[in-house]
């Protein structure tokens, strides 16, 4: 809540002294006007690599068909779809950071949004080549479709909800990237204002004309507004339509109906993983300190902690009505998945999703970058794991025992992994070098009410509750931006 | 910190519960126990107890819904609410006389064998009886009287426990002020909602999907709670905008209200997202053990209702409450809460209905009089609470912004 009665009380979103609407333009758009330093090429350079790795697999699975990956006649999906469900799931978080934090007013997203957007958008792009590569003839892709075609009455089946999911996606990209892109154009003016000869002529085409004017403003207030509106049942409509791919189901372990919602907190929890991952050392290298302050890595972290435990309700649930159903193919089903051969993905998911979240209980290591960073990675590992034991515990020991097989992958489904890994650092490296990593127009809005400074002429001037400005000034231990020592004599 | 208001408001005004709204409301309670009693004395026992459960699991899930409410507003470090956070706690505060209520119809229904004889029964679980159910028996470990009991005792009472314990902290900030009770609120706040949250859907596992106990869904708790939260936030509404218009409450305006209007509008659409992802998964995998309870709810006696169900409480609040000026206005959203306060007793029915008296349901004297019954209790005991303390807590953090609240 930004207004002119904001609580003395709520931290501040940027810290910082000498904080100006001139010096957050300067301060964002250094890593875009300079040149590119060490750290980031050396990034880029192992980043591209990884993408090249994405080329050769992929290029090898479409020459050689998906044989290439170690499916067997029993596990007939395996990494492929546990990695398209893990990078869909990532991408949840920019859309929901844009979307329900702005209907639900918190100013804290504004430093963190253009990231997780980005991050988002990246994320299902990595998302995308999966399904593109699983069609082993990606020449016909767009047989998904619903288009009219030569081949008589032959449509897609419109039943399935794996073409639910390509009008999910879709429309979940475009208006993600939609929405990414109509923040971006104050921001890319600014840059456009500031830049001469070609790059003025680039990021004035890109800036589709934007003039700051009040009208502009106002229709670019109107139209977030709106775009927020039409994203927030997207958020919950994509996962909830990869949920569908199993849940539709008769296989035990996948039809249950607790899904669509458990599969959506999931995502989100992995997406917040991600953004923790990436603006943690993003704030380091670019100097962001005072616009991702510690007040939003806790914020992060606390979301991680309250999606994780949804998720863990999720798992118990199952768990207990697995039992509770008393229909016997559930029941081995769970009960392979916790003392089966693949116990330790079952464990390795409960322990890095439901129990490793718990520890942001404390308040040290919830405000502890090293901690913070460590943990998102181990989120987004049990996140993987989770995915992996739904579709290859369910399947491996199938109706008939005979069949019962394992899952071994091939350098290809592992190099299709980490390459799809690879590309997304690169474009989000990319993204770094050529776009603001922060909204700055966005940020500016709260320079005046939520700023330390501007908390701190409050203090100064005596205008507030003694009580409440100690609380506010104790509250700033745990920024590593702020200098505890201009309190002392206030 | 901004402008004094206490020149344009009387914040140590109390609500004063007298007049009309007592006299209705305990009339309504006897309205009720009359016809309960018609109920027992016209041999209708099952469909009475199916009613009560009804109602008292109804009214227990709006006070529950209160507590959470409350809760939810700490550690969100919301501010708008500040102003209105006395009503939940008024709800809040109805929560432990509403468990006893739940409790005490359970048990008397177990004992008198008209509720949950499905899995309570003779000779159930005894492999030589006649009556022998396996499935009943797998269940027997943790469907059984006294287990069954005392997670109801517990859970009820540890919600009770924390709905006061937060009442208690408000009252204390506004006698001595300063922030010591906000920051306890903060952590009993986080603590209640962990407790509710991983035993919510085992309290409606319970309550109501073990009155048909061969059936199972995953996704019941979650659709328990979702009915729970929007007809408390229906409930809340309407107490608000009540007081507003007796003269109370001056510093609510517009704003809150939308702001409330928005929880309906979204939560109504979250209600039906599970309603309908547990509906459609059924109906589309076919599994026999599962299908069974949207079959019997597709039989004539029940179809007209199960539609009803979903126009109500999806339809009408998507249209009504889409526009910015609907969710503002008084009217308009005092005829959506009442509306989907009958619309959720509608999805309960469908919940305790089919699975108890099912063929044989009924709607008239037994199920009108219980629900006024209950209204009245619940209208009588919030507003009871509600006029002991002041309406707003003057000592709250983020007061001044509730006040100067404008979106």
């Amino acid at each position: 809540m930004s207004s002119h009665h904001e609580s003395i009380i709520r931290e501040p979103l940027i810290t910082g002294e000498n904080i100006t609407y001139a010096k957050v333009t300067e301060d964002v758009l250094v890593p875009v006007e300079n040149k590119a330093n060490k750290a980031w090429w050396i990034g880029f350079t192992i980043a591209a690599l990884g993408a090249l790795m994405w080329v050769v697999a992929v290029s090898y699975t479409f020459w050689n068909g998906i044989g290439a990956w170690g499916l067997n006649k029993t596990v007939g999906w395996a990494w492929d779809i546990t990695g398209f469900v893990w990078w869909v799931g990532i991408g949840h978080a920019g859309t929901l950071i844009s979307a329900v934090l702005l209907l639900f007013r918190q100013n804290w997203r504004n430093s963190i949004n253009r990231s997780a957007e980005a991050m988002t958008i990246f994320a299902v792009i990595c998302a995308a080549t999966y399904v593109i590569s699983h069609m082993g003839r990606p020449w016909l892709a767009y047989w998904p479709l619903p288009l009219p075609n030569q081949f008589g009455s032959l449509w897609v089946n419109f039943n399935s909800p794996l073409v639910w999911d390509v009008f999910a996606i879709s429309t979940y990209f475009s208006v993600s990237l939609v929405f990414w892109y109509t923040g971006l154009l104050p921001d890319i003016a600014t840059i456009r204002d500031r830049a001469t000869g070609l790059r003025r002529k680039i990021y004035s085409i890109l800036s589709f004309g934007w003039n700051g004017s009040v009208k502009t403003w106002q229709r670019f207030e109107a139209v977030s507004l709106i775009l927020a509106g039409v994203s927030t049942p997207l958020v919950l409509s994509v996962h909830t339509i990869v949920s569908f791919d199993f849940a539709t189901s008769v296989i035990p372990g996948w039809h249950t109906t607790i899904f669509p919602p458990y599969f959506v907190a999931g995502a989100i929890f992995s997406g917040f993983a991600m953004v923790q991952t990436l603006l943690l050392i993003a704030r380091k290298v670019m100097n962001f300190e005072n616009y991702i302050t510690m007040f939003h890595i806790e914020s992060m972290n606390k979301i991680i902690i309250v999606t994780g435990s949804i998720v863990g309700v999720a798992y118990l649930t199952e768990l207990f009505i697995a039992w509770y159903s008393g229909a016997e193919y559930e029941q081995y089903a769970f009960l392979n998945r916790v003392s089966g051969p693949y116990w330790w993905a079952y464990w390795s998911m409960m322990t890095c999703n439901v129990i490793s979240p718990q520890l942001f209980w404390f308040k040290k290591i919830r405000t502890s970058i090293a901690a913070s960073w460590i943990l998102s990675i181990v989120v987004n590992i049990g996140m993987w794991f989770e995915r992996f034991v739904i579709i290859v515990t369910s399947l491996h020991r199938d109706y008939l025992p005979s069949s019962w097989a394992m899952f071994y992958p091939t350098w290809v489904d592992v190099a299709v992994f980490v390459g799809s890994i690879g590309l997304f650092f690169t474009l989000f490296l990319l993204f770094l070098r050529f776009l603001p990593a922060i909204a700055m127009a966005e940020v500016k809005l709260l320079v005046k009410t939520s700023s330390e400074q501007s908390k701190k002429a409050l203090i100064k001037g005596g205008k507030v509750d003694k009580e409440h400005a100690k609380f506010y000034v104790e509250s700033l231990d745990k920024y590593d931006s702020v200098n505890q020592a201009d309190y002392a004599k206030i | 910190m901004g402008t004094n208001h206490t020149t344009k408001h009387n914040f140590a005004q109390q609500f004063e519960f007298s007049g009309k709204v007592k006299t209705w409301s305990v009339l309504a309670v006897l309205l009720g126990a009359g016809a309960v009693a018609y109920g027992f004395y016209s041999g209708h026992a099952e469909r009475t107890f199916a009613n009560l459960l009804l109602m008292a699991y109804y009214f227990t899930c709006v006070c529950a819904a209160g507590a959470f409410f409350v809760a939810l507003q700490y550690v969100a470090q919301a501010g708008w609410s500040a102003g209105l956070v006395r009503i939940p706690q008024a709800f809040a505060k109805v929560l432990p006389i509403a468990s006893l209520v739940l409790i005490g119809i359970v048990a008397a229904g177990l004992y008198s064998h008209n509720l949950y004889h499905h899995w309570h029964a003779d000779g159930l679980t005894d492999p030589n009886s006649p009556h022998y159910d396996p499935i009943i028996a797998g269940k027997a470990v943790y469907l059984n009287v006294p287990f069954f009991l005392t997670r109801l005792v517990v859970f009820l009472g540890i919600y009770s426990f924390f709905a006061l314990a937060l009442t208690k902290l408000s009252n204390r900030e506004d006698l001595e002020g300063g922030l010591n009770s906000y920051k306890k609120s903060i952590g009993y706040s986080a603590v209640f909602l962990v407790i509710f949250g991983f035993t919510t859907p085992i309290w409606a596992f319970d309550t109501i999907m073990s009155l048909e106990a061969h059936w199972f869904s995953t996704m019941f708790g979650w659709y328990n709670f979702a009915a729970m939260w929007v007809s408390g936030l229906c409930a809340i509404t309407l107490t608000v905008i009540f007081l507003k218009r007796s003269g109370y409450l001056t510093w609510i305006n517009d704003s809150h209200l939308h702001d409330l209007g928005k929880f309906i509008f979204a939560f109504s659409i979250f209600w039906t997202y599970v309603w309908f992802a547990q509906f459609l998964l059924i109906y589309y995998a076919n599994i026999p053990e599962e299908t069974v309870y949207f079959y019997k709810r597709w039989e004539p006696e029940f179809k007209p209702w199960f539609w009803l169900n979903i126009v109500m409480n999806f339809v009408s609040p998507l249209l009504i409450l889409m526009t910015r000026d609907a969710k503002r206005k008084e009217s308009v959203l005092i005829f959506v809460s009442i509306f989907l306060l009958c619309g959720h007793w509608l999805d309960y029915y469908m919940m305790v209905m089919p699975g108890t008296v099912g063929a044989e349901r009924g709607f008239g004297i037994i199920e009108v009089g219980t629900a006024i019954g209950f209204a009245g209790l619940f209208v009588f005991l919030m507003l009871t609470s509600l006029s002991k303390k002041p309406l707003v807590p003057v000592n709250h953090p983020f007061l001044e912004e509730s006040l100067n609240h404008h979106i």
